[in-house]
């Protein structure tokens, strides 16, 4: 499975990442599947509603996924997963992560260093929830879309 | 015959036959996610823990209202009232 984000979605969601700092951001990937390939063509922005240490954990309350859900079928698109920045630390799932992923969706961790956006890692909750597995990344040049060229490519290790 | 509409989020859907929304018989909500778990057990662990119980990230909501807020998994349904996951 590989996800494809189009810089300028790729550029809000670690831009996202620096203006939290150095609480954690975090937000839905909405888009679309063909076989194996994944395209973001929307991304959206949610408030981290964890009262206490956002600096190492983010909430989106049951509420916020239950509108998103609702708004992705309206749209007829896919709720592709959820983006979230790491301050200060790797783009590697935590225990917490884990303890509270759904398998299917691609998650997207931005690390992010003294403020300033650094590594992007996508992974996937494995089926029998024992882990999470490496997936490619590919960040597109120009407008989103599935349509769109892509330029790079980097596999999270 | 009291037929239900189960709403399947995303995540859930490649564990129901890739349907976005299933039709189940039940009075409660309790006896719709024990029907879906048995039709798809595969979707059932995650939803459900090791124990039986909904995993305690998972909300299910009786059109908007939080079945946490009503009656729990004892809240009971009709034919017009769509189940979220």
């Amino acid at each position: 499975m590989k996800l494809v984000v189009p810089a300028p979605l790729m550029k809000q969601i670690r831009a996202h990442g620096e203006e939290t700092y150095p609480h954690e951001c975090c937000g839905f990937l909405f888009g679309q599947q063909d076989g194996e390939t994944r395209t973001v063509v929307e991304v959206r922005r949610q408030a981290n509603e964890r009262t206490d240490s956002r600096e190492n954990r983010f909430l989106i309350t049951p509420e916020q996924f239950r509108d998103a859900e609702r708004a992705a079928r309206k749209a007829g698109l896919l709720m592709l997963g959820i983006y979230h920045s790491h301050p200060d630390s790797p783009a590697r799932p935590s225990e917490y992560d884990r303890d509270h992923a759904w398998p299917w969706y691609s998650y997207l961790i931005t690390s992010v260093g003294n403020g300033t956006s650094a590594d992007s890692r996508l992974w996937q909750l494995r089926d029998d929830r024992s882990g999470f597995d490496p997936r490619d990344l590919e960040v597109a040049a120009g407008s989103p879309g599935p349509d769109t060229a892509s330029t790079t490519a980097r596999r999270a290790t | 015959m009291n037929l239900v509409t189960v709403e399947i989020p995303t995540a859930l859907r490649g564990f129901a036959g890739n349907k976005d929304a299933v039709q189940l018989e039940g009075a409660t909500v309790g006896d719709l996610l024990q029907r879906l778990g048995s039709q798809y057990p595969q979707l059932a662990k995650h939803i459900f823990d090791e124990q039986g119980q909904l995993r305690n990230f998972v909300n299910v909501y009786v059109n908007d209202d939080d079945i946490r807020h009503l009656q729990k998994e004892q809240t009971p349904v009709g034919t017009k009232d769509v189940i979220s996951i």
